[in-house]
């Protein structure tokens, strides 16, 4: 096992990614109706794969700086980080929106939230 | 045996799978269609996550420009059965 | 570039298909001010994407690009921002686009709101303790673009979920995973969407 820069990054990054990743699962089983399952699914798994995504990129930034690997193709390790990037930013804007999407068709569906304290969208329909 | 940079990834990969699993029995526990559309969703940012971690593993970067178009495809999916779910009342929870 | 957006003509009505083929003759001729703003933007937003994603296709040691995928996006770019301007066609929601320093500044600030939420999201899966509801809260925004900008930050920020919109009033209907007691309007805005709600307004008005 080797322990360079890279290494301790990725473990930490991948460390903190699967925790988030593995809660938002969890909690969709832990909390009592969609809403609330929401919450904990959509930005929980966000949150974890932006660094699941820093962990492909640091590792691409690696072969690419590492002077023990000079004879890689340099390119094919910048397309990795760029690629790894734009599935990353296409996550951040589509996954809060899909979100929204399901509440409002949950909320228009006549699913209530449970243990709800307040209501205010009742008075509207 | 040693334990390479890659295989830290490929480790998180597999956890990604048993998440998967976890939100796998949402998808049929539960009790109204917009909890198993959370569910889905859940797993398509999921396996999106598992692509970009094997395309770095498998240093193919081509699966990762799968994870792309998957991932807006994926969202328009969720828009689509969200507008069909909204268009009628919830029966199951009558039931 | 900002002369150009703040003449603002009204856009035409996109709702025959005569309209179509008059804006499709209109991108070979003359175009209005504001629409070639708007195609200018998705151009460039689109052929850099472009770019992004060929990056590395030409030989390593001359060029990182190569020119056949620099022609095709070119082509690619024309039509999609073509297509664009013909469906989209108002400036008010390109004209963000001239705010870029500000776009610097609200990332880092998101991305701090962005950590919050799910350390506090970490703590309501770990101890099951929520006291959710959903609350109807005033935001003030005039433009569409406004409200889509603060419902996507809302909805990645602590303990809030957008469910739904009022169309008319420009109302959120926001899924408060631990509400508090508020006593005036303007403090559940505050309680709700921290500093975003300014931030939305900065950014579109």
């Amino acid at each position: 096992m080797s322990w360079d820069w890279a290494m301790i990054t990725m473990v930490v990054l991948v460390v903190i990614s699967m925790f988030f990743m593995l809660l938002g699962a969890i909690g969709l089983h832990r909390f009592p109706d969609v809403y609330t399952r929401l919450h904990a699914a959509t930005k929980a798994t966000t949150f974890g794969s932006i660094f699941l995504a820093i962990a492909v990129i640091v590792y691409a930034v690696f072969r690419i700086t590492d002077p023990e690997t000079l004879d890689v193709n340099v390119g094919s390790y910048i397309t990795l980080a760029v690629h790894t990037f734009i599935a990353l930013v296409a996550l951040l804007i589509t996954n809060p929106t899909g979100a929204h999407a399901i509440a409002s068709a949950a909320r228009k569906a006549g699913v209530v939230p449970e243990q709800a304290v307040i209501d205010e969208y009742e008075e509207v329909e | 045996m040693s334990i390479g940079h890659l295989d830290v990834i490929l480790i998180g990969v597999s956890l990604l799978a048993f998440g998967m699993l976890i939100s796998l029995l949402r998808l049929f526990l539960g009790p109204t269609s917009p909890d198993r559309v959370v569910a889905l969703d859940t797993i398509n940012t999921l396996v999106v996550g598992m692509m970009i971690g094997l395309g770095a593993f498998y240093e193919q970067v081509i699966l990762i420009d799968i994870a792309i178009v998957y991932a807006i495809l994926s969202f328009v999916t969720t828009l689509f059965i969200a507008r069909y779910i909204s268009s009628r009342k919830e029966k199951e929870e009558s039931q | 570039m900002c002369k150009i957006v703040t003449l603002l003509p009204n856009n035409t009505h996109l709702n025959s298909y005569t309209v179509y083929a008059k804006s499709a003759f209109e991108i070979v001729g003359v175009m209005e001010a504001p629409d070639m703003f708007t195609f200018l933007v998705t151009f460039l937003g689109v052929f850099v994407l472009y770019l992004l994603l060929v990056w590395g296709s030409g030989d390593a040691d001359t060029a990182y690009w190569a020119i056949e995928e620099v022609f095709a996006g070119l082509i690619l770019s024309l039509i999609s921002a073509g297509v664009a301007r013909m469906m989209l066609g108002k400036a008010e929601n390109t004209k963000m686009f001239l705010k870029w320093p500000l776009f610097i500044v609200y990332v880092p600030i998101f991305l701090v709101y962005l950590a919050k939420a799910n350390i506090d999201v970490a703590y309501r899966v770990i101890t099951g303790r929520i006291n959710p509801g959903i609350v109807r809260i005033k935001p003030g925004l005039k433009t569409d673009l406004g409200r889509t900008v603060l419902a996507n930050s809302i909805t990645l920020t602590p303990g809030t979920l957008t469910v739904d919109i009022d169309k008319e009033k420009g109302d959120l209907f926001v899924h408060w995973i631990n509400v508090q007691e508020t006593k005036s309007e303007e403090e559940k805005v505050k309680a709700v969407c921290g500093s975003f709600s300014d931030w939305a307004r900065r950014l579109t008005e």
